[in-house]
C-alpha cells in the first residue's frame, strides 16, 4: 500500500493529545481497534507514527541506547498485535500500548541484567534537588530577605533564544538528563502531550509527573542562563 | 503549607511548576502572586522558565525512520496472515 499520509515533523506540536487531522486519530478507540482487527494497514501505519516519538522516549528510559530502544518499539508493536484480541478496552489503546511498551522494555533490560530506575520514576521526592543552586540565594539569617535572590536571573537575550545553537545547548541539556526526567520534558513540552497522558503511559502519580517536570524543566532553563548569561554580564 | 508572609524566593522557585500547572491550592496561589507582584528576580525566573518550555517546544519529535517502518509494517503483514 503506498505510503499517502503526510509525515511533517512539526505536526505533533499542533495536534497535541487525541485531536488530530489524521484518519487513525479522530478514530475513536473503539474504532481504532476495530480497525487494526480488520488488518486495515492504513489504519496501523497511522498510529504507529503518531506514537513512534513517545514510545521511544519512554523506552529510553529502561534502554541503554536509541538502537535498543528502536529494537523495544518493534518488539513492543508485536506484542501488541499479538494481544489485539485480548485488549478489552478498559484503558484506552494508547494506554495499553505504553504499558506493554514499559514490559517489554523492563522484561528485556531483566534478561540483558541491567538495572532499571525504577526508584528514580516513582520516588523521585526522596532525593531532593534544587531548581536553583542555593548559593543564588541570600542566606537564612540574612536580616532583611532571608531565602531572597542573591544573584538573580537576568533577563535572556530575545534574539538569540531563537538561534540553532541555542537548540543544540537545549538539546544537549536534555540529553544528559536523568533518563525518567528527559522523558517527561520530552513527551509534555517536545510532544505536547497533556500531564494525564504522560501519568498513564509511565504509570507515574500526578505529583512525581510535576516532580520530574519540574526538575527537569529547572535543569534545562539553567543550561540556557548558563549558555547565554556570558551575554548578559 | 506555605507561611504567606514568609515564601521566600528560594521557596518560590520550587513551586513554578506547580503554579504553571494550575496545582496551587487558593492560599498558596495568593502568597505565590503575591510574591511576584512585588520580586523582579522571580517574575525574571518565572519568564525564563516560560522560554525554556517554548524553546523545548520548538525541538523536534523523534520521527519513524523509513527503516523502522519498513519493519513494522512488514510485522502487520505477516499478522494478517497468521494472527496469534
Amino acid at each position: 500500500m503506498p505510503n499517502t499520509l503526510p509525515l511533517g515533523p512539526r505536526r505533533r506540536r499542533f495536534l497535541p493529545g487525541i485531536n488530530g487531522t489524521f484518519a487513525a486519530v479522530t478514530l475513536t478507540d473503539a474504532e481504532l481497534v476495530a480497525a487494526l482487527r480488520a488488518g486495515d494497514e492504513a489504519a496501523y501505519a497511522n498510529v504507529v507514527r503518531e506514537w513512534h516519538s513517545g514510545l521511544l522516549r519512554v523506552a529510553r528510559i529502561f534502554t541503554p541506547s536509541h538502537a535498543v530502544a528502536e529494537e523495544v518499539v518493534q518488539e513492543t508493536w508485536l506484542r501488541v498485535l499479538g494481544a489485539l484480541d485480548r485488549f478489552e478496552g478498559r484503558s484506552s489503546l494508547k494506554t495499553w500500548v505504553f504499558r506493554i511498551l514499559v514490559n517489554t522494555a523492563k522484561t528485556r533490560a531483566q534478561r540483558e541484567g541491567r538495572t532499571i530506575p525504577f526508584s528514580a520514576l516513582h520516588e523521585p521526592a526522596r532525593v531532593p534537588e534544587a531548581a536553583v543552586d542555593p548559593e543564588r540565594f541570600l542566606p537564612d539569617d540574612h536580616p532583611h530577605r532571608p531565602g531572597g535572590w542573591g544573584s538573580p536571573p537576568r533577563e535572556l537575550p530575545e534574539e538569540r533564544l531563537i538561534a540553532g545553537e541555542t537548540r543544540e545547548v537545549i538539546e544537549r541539556a536534555i540529553e544528559a538528563l536523568p533518563a525518567s526526567q528527559r522523558a517527561v520534558i520530552s513527551m509534555r513540552d517536545v510532544e505536547g502531550w497533556s500531564s494525564e497522558e504522560v501519568r498513564n503511559a509511565l504509570d507515574l502519580s500526578e505529583v512525581n509527573q510535576r516532580v520530574l517536570l519540574h526538575r527537569a524543566r529547572a535543569r534545562v532553563r539553567q543550561a540556557l542562563e548558563d549558555y547565554l548569561a556570558p551575554e548578559i554580564a | 503549607m506555605i507561611d504567606t508572609e514568609a515564601l521566600s524566593c528560594q521557596e518560590l522557585v520550587e513551586l513554578v511548576t506547580d503554579y504553571l500547572e494550575g496545582a496551587l491550592g487558593e492560599r498558596d496561589l495568593r502568597a505565590f502572586e503575591g510574591h511576584l507582584a512585588d520580586c523582579d528576580g522571580c517574575t525574571e525566573y518565572i519568564d525564563q522558565m516560560r522560554t525554556t518550555i517554548r524553546v523545548v517546544g520548538t525541538l523536534t519529535p523523534n520521527d519513524l525512520t523509513q527503516a523502522a517502518e519498513t519493519a513494522l509494517l512488514q510485522a502487520f503483514r505477516d499478522w494478517k496472515r497468521s494472527p496469534s
